[in-house]
């Protein structure tokens, strides 16, 4: 085996493991409040490409000079904060009248949204796919010999690294994080002390909703091509690698994005194209089989 | 407002909703053709580009007066670039709108299953742009007016061989897509039975955006050129993909690649890339600069193959309805088969005996970011 190509094809991994990771973590993190599955997450990750999309011609004029750095952060960052507030609208809106009722309705509900949100988006910019502009110069990083690593690949990495040290942060150190992981251990109780249930729930999607838009955003800049159904299979796969890596747990989303999209580019390179999407499925069927819960899931039993 | 009268309001506008439906149904004014087309989803440039040559077709007919005294009316159903939906579509268009006759689809994949239904109800299907050979192969009321997969695949492996003198060519296919493995298929064949060699064989599937895992396989193969029969999406971004990692070869194509989202997503990587095309609209004979201008003024675009094929496809059923004498299902069969010659602005059209359109292909060279026309092959 080649060892340069079969590095090259870790680094074509990582840089795609990285996009399922951060929409894995907006599903994992609705689980962990909620306890539902919200099928119209792969949608918002849709929605941040197409806000970038929007918004990179106006910033252009705030930030003169097609290659700006601050202009394609200030890009991602507003794409972030408007998808923000569609995730906590849709939750305010949809999700929150429905809590009560039986979860399989909230789910229905949820594939409703996710519907909804794709015609909205091809009615409003229709069904071609469009043209991403180069927010950053796209080209190899050079002296890695045959190795290819392209500066979008290398900002995809660098970035969702450092939006997990900043989820990591929230969850771990502020009273909101605190107030998250209390509310996925027991939502009563946390009423019981007086957190706002709802604050928190709000918080969790706008957090979820801003990570997918940073990954809308960050494949775009790398396969610059998006339409309004590209939600579709990204979203599905980032389930999985939610539910492998242990749904509800925030590392363990982070770790199951990256191997699915390792194993993924592996089996497209060595083994055969066509099981590239049967792939995250057949890891679905084996983890649901052998390891329930997931890589770091905790095993809790239902008291009856 | 009292009930009675709340309730003679209600039938009242019923009636009125019902009333124009009596009018069609009293005498058949129009004659009715049904269109099935992706107007939605991933390959709606190309449905949509045909669809509306086909309504600049069906307009002019009608305003040079129709086909025996009566004007064309198109149903046309939206198919959203689906699996299933091409089935609805048409048993619709048959059962409920009652069409004579059907146009559509561009996509082999969605035109083959279209087609069966077609047949059992024997109302004549005529693809604009399907070029599968399997489509025809359903029976003999299913036409098209496109040339088929083994000529283009046949006529790039030609062009690799002959004009770009390679012989090492990695194939890249889309398995989703009968079409593109219908191309690749007749490619190999002629490429190896030339003294050519396939260097390496990948695929995807419609809808992928990362591509660099099958990219630095072919590159690893070394190949002098990369045969890539796709959908314009997709190819924009794997030449892109492509040439990032490093792999500087030419890239050839079909008919699928005929869109300006190409140029649009894959830039400056687009450049010196080659495909087979039915239309060329740089083209001087003068039924193609009329089209041209035409297309122009109604929709402010270019047309591109698509367009023309529309354009043609409803075309050809006219003319055929028009030589039938009627609208009769068996008698417009028979026309449409026995079309000789016509002049359709994607070349003249003689259908042969498996309903296939025989007629040269283009073959078209992406340059400045337009595409330049550079020769003409002929079956």
């Amino acid at each position: 085996m080649d060892i340069t190509q079969f590095i090259q094809q870790l680094v074509n991994g990582l840089s795609l493991g990285a996009i399922y990771a951060l929409i894995a973590l907006g599903y994992t993190m609705v689980y962990g409040v909620l306890r539902f599955i919200n099928f119209a997450h792969g949608d918002i990750y849709m929605l941040g490409a197409f806000f970038g999309l929007g918004l990179a011609p106006r910033m252009q004029r705030i930030f003169p000079g097609s290659h700006s750095i601050p202009g394609a952060l200030a890009i991602l960052i507003a794409s972030m904060l408007l998808c923000a507030a569609i995730g906590v609208l849709i939750e305010r809106l949809v999700y929150r009248p429905l809590r009560d009722r039986p979860r399989l309705t909230v789910l229905i509900t949820a594939i409703g949204v996710s519907l909804f949100i794709q015609n909205v988006t091809q009615l409003l910019c229709g069904a071609d796919p469009k043209a991403f502009p180069e927010l950053i110069p796209v080209r190899a990083i050079e002296g890695l010999g045959d190795l290819t690593v392209l500066t979008s690949q290398a900002t995809v990495i660098l970035v969702t690294l450092i939006l997990l040290f900043g989820l990591h942060f929230i969850v771990q150190k502020t009273k909101l994080g605190m107030a998250m992981r209390a509310l996925s251990l027991n939502p009563t109780a946390c009423l019981l002390v007086g957190v706002n249930n709802n604050t928190v729930i709000s918080f969790t999607f706008a957090l979820g909703s801003a990570l997918a838009a940073a990954a809308g955003i960050l494949v775009a800049l790398d396969s610059p091509s998006i339409e309004p159904m590209m939600g579709n299979v990204p979203g599905i796969k980032a389930f999985v690698a939610a539910v492998l890596g242990g749904i509800g747990n925030i590392p363990g989303a982070a770790l199951g994005g990256l191997i699915i999209g390792v194993t993924e580019t592996l089996v497209v390179g060595y083994v055969s194209p066509a099981f590239r999407d049967a792939i995250a499925f057949a890891i679905l069927i084996l983890i649901l089989l052998f390891k329930p819960d997931g890589l770091l899931g905790k095993s809790e039993r239902e008291k009856v | 407002m009292s009930r009675t009268s709340g309730q003679v309001l209600v039938l009242a506008v019923l009636a009125l909703g019902v009333l124009p439906f009596q009018q069609t149904w009293g005498a058949e004014a129009v004659i009715k053709v049904g269109e099935y087309a992706s107007l939605s989803g991933g390959t709606a440039s190309f449905g949509s580009a045909s669809h509306k040559g086909t309504v600049l077709a069906v307009e002019e007919i009608n305003a040079a007066g129709g086909v025996l005294g009566k004007q064309i009316q198109l149903i046309t159903e939206d198919t959203q670039s689906k699996a299933g939906e091409a089935s609805t579509a048409v048993r619709k268009l048959i059962s409920q709108d009652k069409v004579v006759a059907i146009l559509g689809e561009i996509a082999s994949s969605r035109s083959l299953e279209a087609a069966p239904i077609c047949q059992e109800a024997k109302i004549p299907m005529i693809s604009p742009g399907s070029t599968n050979p399997k489509v025809t192969e359903v029976g003999d009321y299913i036409f098209r007016i496109c040339f088929i997969d083994p000529f283009q695949g046949t006529v790039m492996a030609k062009f690799a061989l002959d004009s770009l003198k390679v012989k090492n060519v990695a194939v890249l296919t889309d398995v989703k897509q009968d079409y593109s493995v219908g191309l690749a298929q007749f490619f190999r064949e002629y490429l190896t039975a030339h003294g050519g060699v396939v260097a390496k064989e990948q695929s995807y599937s419609s809808g992928d955006k990362d591509f660099r895992a099958q990219l630095t396989s072919i590159k690893s193969s070394k190949p002098e050129a990369v045969f890539l029969p796709g959908y314009y999406n997709e190819v924009a971004l794997i030449v892109k993909q492509a040439e990032q990692l490093g792999l500087k070869v030419p890239f050839l194509g079909g008919d699928g690649w005929d869109s300006s989202s190409l140029v649009e997503i894959g830039g400056q990587s687009m450049e010196g890339q080659y495909f087979s095309n039915h239309f060329s609209p740089e083209d001087n004979a003068p039924q193609i600069q009329s089209f041209v201008k035409n297309f122009q003024t109604k929709y402010n675009q270019t047309p591109d193959a698509m367009a023309a094929l529309g354009y043609d496809s409803a075309r050809f059923l006219a003319d055929a309805i028009r030589r039938a004498g009627s609208t009769d299902p068996v008698k417009l069969r028979d026309a449409l088969a026995s079309t000789k010659n016509f002049g359709g602005v994607t070349g003249s059209i003689t259908i042969n005996a498996q309903r296939n359109a025989t007629k040269s292909a283009d073959i078209l060279v992406i340059k400045g970011g337009k595409f330049k026309f550079m020769q003409t092959v002929a079956p």
